[in-house]
């Protein structure tokens, strides 16, 4: 006796397949397209938001905050000497005050040129280690040589953003899982359904010494490939729907949304999962036609 | 019809060359497997064996039997007889007797409420469920209502037990040729069970049964919906195949076939309950081991 999950061309012969119908397979169409459109939106968000933490990383604003402008600017350059100093430190550049001036016209108007009205002086720092303990040496550095510095973590300012695409992953996740739950009832339900649509064939089969695993065998070779093929037909037309959708974005031109772009690992997760759900499928078939089969004499 | 020559000259062993290679597909299978369990059990095996033998001079044993179907009155009580290994029995009695419901117990389809049942010299009330497809294969059933799978060939419905017991492709054609040759269907192999006629059915249905060369032949009313002259040549296939060494019990109402058997044993049954001469419920009785139905 073989122990083959598929079964021989005239076992194929033994549950009359012409009028059954096909359901399965577009359930399971409809089913992968929406796991797959699932999966790229939590793939995405996933790398964006690791695209988004490697560009943060690292980086700080200090504010010298003083409206004398002569004292502003004293800070300032003994901020930078500090900051400089600091071994941690791999770059830490003042903002052009002219260029300062320009980013804050929209909300200031012209008078944002007033040279009188008093910006606070800015200097982006790059850090070479990214940890709390070197942000924290380099910020009591700088306080002591500037006490009126004020110093921001990029990372914190973008951490809405950054807990949104966290939440967004974790949603695509957990959709993924739900349909692959529902697709386990879904083809529990349809297993019970064949084997009492078959009950008679089954029970001539157990008279003649058929085993339980060769009944299932049957039913399992007839789920997986229905399974794998709705499976792949779904994920051909969501993967078609998700190029559509990138190249969309990418006509956007936004920087935080161009880092929702998909790698060629993450193409190859999409394209396993009708392989994934399938296998599910039929495993789901096999367990629940053995335990059925288990209450048969 | 060559290979039906034989087999209407009455009284002649009819070649039954499909059987035998199916029996022979079978038996090469169940060979495999000796070697196996032989390999190791070593000596012990041959032991095992001759006690196994011993055991199989009766080859069922019924004891005390009772069936009930759900809370209603006993469909069969206090059954109790055996049966010998290779020997014949015809099964008789009144509609609604309980024939077909004793050979269910026989063929493993039902278990009894109470009593013993040894088959093959083991325990069958107490089988587990793993164990019955192996059991089962080693029966062959005619049923009443025949059981051919509707949406299958004749062909192909002929062709089951070897499939099932894991016979190869390309040794399942010759046997399922020379079956449906012997039953004369050799026009009607590509037909569906539905379009052939309930005699027609029931010689498929006795074709897959006596392809694999089971052990023990169970038939209930295997003759029902067939002419006379086709009646007893399907009787002398059985008589061939219990001449092969299988043991066969029919169960039938026509009274015509049971002299056509030398040396059938008869059972009787009568409201649930075996018939015998001597009231012991128990046949054959021990003074006639082996004597022409009565
Ligand atoms: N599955 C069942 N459930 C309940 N009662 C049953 C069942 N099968 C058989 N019976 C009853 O058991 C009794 C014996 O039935 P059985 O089929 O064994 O008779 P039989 O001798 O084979 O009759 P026939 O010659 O008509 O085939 C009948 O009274 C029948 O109604
Ligand atoms: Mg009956």
């Amino acid at each position: 006796m073989s122990v083959a999950m598929i079964a021989s061309a005239a076992d194929r012969r033994l549950l009359d397949e012409s009028r059954g119908t096909r359901a399965m397979t577009w359930i399971m169409a409809i089913m992968l397209f929406l796991t797959v459109l699932a999966g790229a939106l939590g793939l995405g968000t996933l790398s964006a938001a690791v695209l988004l933490d490697r560009q943060l990383a690292g980086r700080l604003t200090v504010q010298i905050v003083e409206a004398v402008e002569a004292k502003r600017t004293n800070q300032t350059a003994l901020a930078l000497a500090a900051l400089r100093a600091s071994p941690e430190v791999t770059r830490a550049v003042e903002v052009d005050h002219a260029k300062l001036a320009m980013l804050l016209r929209p909300w200031l108007g012209t008078d944002g040129a007033d040279p009188d009205l008093p910006i606070p002086a800015m200097i982006d720092v790059d850090l070479g280690v990214a940890s709390d303990a070197a942000v924290a040496r380099v910020s009591a550095a700088v306080r002591v040589a500037a006490p009126s510095a004020r110093i921001d973590r990029h990372e914190s300012w973008m951490s809405p953003v950054r807990d949104f695409m966290a939440m967004v992953t974790w949603l695509a996740a957990a959709l993924v899982l739900l349909m692959a739950a529902a697709t386990a009832a879904v083809v529990i339900l349809a297993a019970r359904a064949g084997l009492e649509t078959h009950r008679d064939t089954i029970e001539v089969l157990h008279m003649l010494g058929s085993t339980d695993v060769q009944v299932a065998r049957l039913f399992q070779r007839r789920i997986a490939i229905d399974t794998l093929l709705g499976g792949v037909i779904g994920t051909v037309i969501a993967i078609g729907v998700i190029a559509l959708v990138g190249l969309q974005l990418a006509a956007l031109g936004s920087d935080l949304l161009a880092g929702l772009s998909l790698g060629a690992r993450d193409w190859m997760i999409l394209g396993g999962l009708p392989v994934a759900f399938a296998v599910l499928a039929t495993l789901a078939a096999r367990q629940a036609v053995l335990t059925a089969l288990g209450r048969y004499l | 019809m060559r290979v039906l020559a034989p087999f209407v000259s009455a009284g002649n062993m009819v070649n039954l060359r499909g059987v035998a290679q199916g029996r022979q597909a079978v038996a090469h299978l169940r060979a495999c497997r000796r070697c196996r369990d032989r390999a190791m059990q070593g000596a012990g095996h041959q032991i095992l064996k001759r006690a196994m033998r011993a055991a199989m001079a009766n080859i069922v044993q019924f004891e005390n039997v009772g069936l009930r179907y759900g809370s209603g009155q006993e469909t069969l009580s206090d059954v109790s007889f055996t049966l010998s290994t290779g020997a014949f029995y015809f099964l008789t009695g009144a509609s609604g007797a309980g024939k077909t419901s004793l050979l269910k117990l026989l063929y493993l389809s039902q278990r009894p409420t109470r009593g013993s049942i040894k088959l093959f010299g083991e325990d069958a009330v107490t089988l587990p469920r793993a164990r019955l497809p192996g059991f089962r294969r080693r029966i062959g059933v005619v049923f009443q209502d025949f059981r051919l799978v509707p949406h299958l060939s004749a062909y192909d419905n002929i062709a089951l037990p070897l499939r099932v017991s894991g016979v190869p492709e390309s040794d399942v054609e010759a046997p399922v040729r020379e079956m449906l040759a012997w039953v004369g269907l050799s026009d009607r192999v590509e037909a569906k069970p539905p379009t052939l006629s309930g005699g027609e059915q029931q010689r498929v249905a006795i074709a897959r049964a006596v392809i694999g060369r089971p052990e023990i032949l169970v038939a209930d009313e295997p003759t029902g919906n067939v002419d006379p002259d086709m009646a007893e040549r399907l009787l002398h296939l059985f008589d061939s195949l219990n001449r092969l060494g299988t043991t066969v019990v029919v169960a039938t109402h026509d009274f015509h076939l049971l002299g056509r058997i030398q040396n059938a044993h008869m059972m009787r049954l009568d409201k649930g309950r075996l018939l015998d001469p001597t009231g012991s419920l128990r046949f054959p009785p021990p003074n006639a081991p082996s004597g022409n139905p009565e």
